[in-house]
C-alpha cells in the first residue's frame, strides 16, 4: 500500500508528459484541419520528397549504428579486460563529453570540419590534399556516431564486465582458442548489451534533425527535418504528426525485432 | 505516516513560497508580455519602460514569422504585443488574430513617417492594427576580396565560379524571392508554372550552395567562410562594421523590402499596457536607441532628426534611396494553398 502510493507522482508525470502528448500527436495525425478523421497525413509519407527523406534517414541511421557497434564492441572488450578499464577512468572519459550540451558539441564539429575550419587549415598548412566532408551525408553520419557512441559503449561494457570470469576460463580449459571463446561464449552472453546499444543509437539517429541541420548545411533533408519543418515553419501540424506516427511505427518494429534477443539485462540506462 | 505528513507540509510550504513569488513578479501597474524578434531591441529600453510606467515586462523572442505564428494561432501563450512582418500581419488579420489599436492611446504615432502608414494600408486597409517599428531590404552581402567583379545582380547566386561560396537563407519565401525575381516574376507569385521555374533554378543552384541558413549568415560572412550571402540590410551593416571587406548591394533586378510592425494579438490580456508599450516605442529618443542598437532603418522621423552623424544618414544599406526602393516589393500573404505550394516545392528542392 505504502509502496503503491509512492508511484502516484510518477503516474501523474507519465500521464501529463507522455500519455497526453502522445494522444495529441495521434489526434493531430489522424485528423485534418477541420477535425475530421483522415488517413491522408499518414499517406503523406509516400510522396516523393518524404519517402526519400525517410529512406535516407533509415540508411544513415543504420550506417551510424553499424559504425558505432564496430567501434564500441572491441573497445568495451578491451576496457572490461584491462586494469585501466576496470578502474572506470576510461569509461569516465567517454561519458565526460556528455556533460556538455549536445548542441554545442555538434557545433564544435562544424567549426572543426568547416571550409577554413581547423581541419582544413591544418591540411592546407601541410600541403596535404584537402577533402570536403562538411555539408555531406558523411558528415551527418560522423556527427551521429560521435554524439551517440557512448550509448553503445556503456551497455556493452556493463554486460561484458559482468560476465563471470569462470565461464571464460572454462571455455579455455575445454580447448576453445581465444577467437572461439569470443565468438561462442562472450558474444552470445553480451548480446543484451549489444541490443540495447543498437536501440539507443538507432532511435535517436533516425529522428534527429539538429545534426543534419548543422553538419548537413541545411542541404540534406532527413525525415526529422521534414517533421520539424511541418511544425516549426507553420505548415501543418497534422502532416507533421502523421509523419511522426509513421516514424514511430518504424521504431516499434525495430524494437520488436531486437527485443527477441533482449532478456532485459542490457537495459542499463 | 509521519513521513507523509512531513511530505505534505513540504508541498504546502513550496506552494506558499511559489505563490509569494508570483505576487511580487507583477509590477505596480500590472504586467506586459512582449514577443519580439531576437536581437531586435536595445534591452536598456525595456528597463526604462519598466521604470517609467511601473509595468513589469516579460520579454521573449522568436526567430522567424513562421515560428511565431503557430504560438499565437494556437493560443500557446498569452502574448500582449508582438512584432510580425507585413505578410504575417496580413495572415494574422485574415485569421482574426489581431485587435484594433486605439490611436488615442498612442499619441507618439505622429512621429511615424506617413509614407510608412501608407505602406501599412497595403496589408491592413484601414491601418488600424499595426504600428511600424523597423524596415529594411534583403540583398547580397559579398566579400570584395573573394569575388572577381562587384556583384550587382542576383545572377551571382547561380554563377558556377562561386561554387561552395554561396550562403542562402533557409525559409521558403526568402529562398524563392531571388529565384522568382531573376526569372522576371514577382516575389509574390502564386502561379504554379512560375513557381516551378523558380524551383528549377534553385535545384540547379543547390550544388553550388555552401549552406542554407538564416541565422548563421552573419557569422559566416564575417568569418570569410563564404564569398556571397543573402542577408537582411541591418545584419549587413553589422557585418560591415566587423569586416571591412564586405559590401552590401540590393540587386539591380529588385528585391524584397519589409516592414515589421507592433501589433496586439487577440490573446492580449493587458491591452492598455500594450498600447503604452507601442507608444513608448514610437518616442523619438527610444526609437533612436533601438536604431543605434540594431541598425535597421527606422520609420520614425523624430528619431531621424536626432541623428547627427551624416555618414549614417548617407549609408545606402541603412537608408536606400528611392531609386533602390522603387525596384523593391513587399511580401504579401498569399493564402494557405500558395503557402503550401512554396513549402512543398522547397522540400522538393532540398530532397534532391
Amino acid at each position: 500500500m505504502y509502496k503503491k502510493s509512492l508511484s502516484y507522482p510518477y503516474l501523474a508525470w507519465a500521464a501529463a508528459f507522455i500519455i497526453i502528448p502522445l494522444l495529441f500527436i495521434i489526434y493531430y495525425g489522424l485528423t485534418d484541419k477541420t477535425g475530421t478523421f483522415t488517413l491522408s497525413n499518414l499517406a503523406a509519407v509516400a510522396t516523393a520528397e518524404n519517402s526519400k527523406a525517410l529512406f535516407l534517414s533509415l540508411g544513415l541511421s543504420l550506417l551510424s549504428t553499424a559504425v558505432c557497434l564496430l567501434l564500441a564492441y572491441p573497445l568495451a572488450l578491451i576496457l572490461s579486460s584491462s586494469k585501466i578499464g576496470k578502474s572506470g577512468f576510461i569509461i569516465f572519459l567517454f561519458v565526460l563529453p556528455m556533460w556538455m550540451n549536445f548542441l554545442l558539441r555538434t557545433l564544435a564539429w562544424v567549426v572543426l570540419l568547416d571550409t577554413n575550419g581547423v581541419l582544413d587549415t591544418i591540411l592546407k598548412a601541410f600541403g596535404l590534399p584537402r577533402f570536403k566532408i562538411i555539408n555531406t551525408p558523411a558528415a551527418i553520419v560522423f556527427g551521429m556516431v560521435y554524439d551517440f557512441l557512448p550509448f553503445m559503449i556503456l551497455p556493452i561494457y556493463n554486460v561484458i564486465s559482468k560476465i563471470d570470469v569462470n565461464v571464460v576460463n572454462a571455455a579455455r580449459d575445454l580447448g576453445a582458442n581465444s577467437f572461439q571463446t569470443l565468438y561462442k561464449v562472450i558474444f552470445p552472453l553480451s548480446l543484451p548489451g549489444v541490443i540495447s546499444g543498437i536501440t539507443m543509437v538507432f532511435v535517436p539517429s533516425l529522428t534527429t534533425f539538429v545534426i543534419s541541420t548543422l553538419l548537413g548545411g541545411g542541404k540534406i533533408l532527413l525525415i526529422g527535418n521534414v517533421i520539424e519543418q511541418e511544425f516549426m515553419k507553420g505548415t501543418s501540424w497534422h502532416i507533421g504528426s502523421g509523419l511522426s506516427l509513421v516514424l514511430m511505427l518504424f521504431i516499434i518494429v525495430s524494437m520488436v525485432l531486437t527485443s527477441k534477443y533482449d532478456d532485459g539485462e542490457g537495459n542499463v540506462l | 505516516m509521519k513521513k507523509r505528513i512531513l511530505f505534505v507540509c513540504g508541498c504546502l510550504t513550496a506552494a506558499v513560497v511559489s505563490t509569494g513569488c508570483g505576487g511580487s513578479s507583477t509590477g505596480e501597474n500590472g504586467e506586459l508580455n512582449v514577443y519580439n524578434w531576437g536581437e531586435y531591441i536595445d534591452e536598456d529600453v525595456i528597463d526604462m519602460f519598466e521604470e517609467e510606467t511601473g509595468i513589469k515586462v516579460n520579454y521573449k523572442t522568436f526567430d522567424t514569422n513562421e515560428d511565431m505564428y503557430p504560438i499565437i494561432a494556437n493560443g500557446a501563450a498569452d502574448w500582449d504585443v508582438v512584432c510580425p512582418s507585413e505578410y504575417m500581419i496580413q495572415k494574422m488579420l485574415d485569421n482574426d488574430l489581431l485587435l484594433e489599436l486605439d490611436y488615442d492611446n498612442i499619441p507618439n504615432i505622429s512621429n511615424i513617417d506617413p509614407a510608412y502608414m501608407e505602406t501599412v494600408k497595403e496589408f491592413d486597409p484601414q491601418a488600424t492594427h499595426a504600428v511600424p517599428y523597423m524596415w529594411g531590404t534583403v540583398g547580397i552581402l559579398y566579400n570584395k576580396t573573394m569575388v572577381e567583379e562587384p556583384v550587382t545582380s542576383w545572377n551571382a547566386l547561380w554563377d558556377e565560379k562561386y561554387a561552395d561560396n554561396i550562403v542562402m537563407m533557409n525559409n521558403p519565401r526568402d529562398v524563392f524571392a531571388p529565384a522568382l525575381i531573376s526569372c522576371g516574376y514577382s516575389l509574390n507569385s502564386t502561379d504554379s508554372g512560375e513557381l516551378q521555374e523558380a524551383a528549377a533554378v534553385l535545384s540547379a543552384q543547390k550544388p553550388l550552395v555552401l549552406k542554407y541558413t538564416t541565422d548563421e549568415v552573419r557569422d559566416m560572412m564575417i568569418g570569410e567562410k563564404a564569398a556571397i550571402g543573402v542577408i537582411y540590410s541591418g545584419e549587413a551593416t553589422i557585418c560591415k562594421s566587423e569586416n571591412e571587406n564586405l559590401q552590401y548591394v540590393v540587386p539591380e533586378e529588385g528585391s524584397n523590402v519589409w516592414l515589421d510592425c507592433w501589433c496586439i494579438p487577440s490573446t492580449c490580456k493587458n491591452k492598455e499596457n500594450a498600447e503604452k508599450w507601442i507608444d513608448f516605442m514610437c518616442r523619438p529618443d527610444i526609437a533612436l536607441m533601438n536604431f543605434e542598437y540594431i541598425y535597421y532603418s527606422t520609420p520614425n522621423t523624430g528619431a531621424l532628426e536626432l541623428i547627427e552623424d551624416q555618414d549614417i544618414l548617407n549609408n545606402e544599406a541603412l537608408f536606400p534611396g528611392n531609386e533602390v526602393l522603387s525596384r523593391c516589393e513587399t511580401f504579401r500573404y498569399l493564402g494557405e494553398d500558395a503557402e503550401e505550394a512554396y513549402n512543398n516545392l522547397w522540400k522538393q528542392v532540398l530532397s534532391e
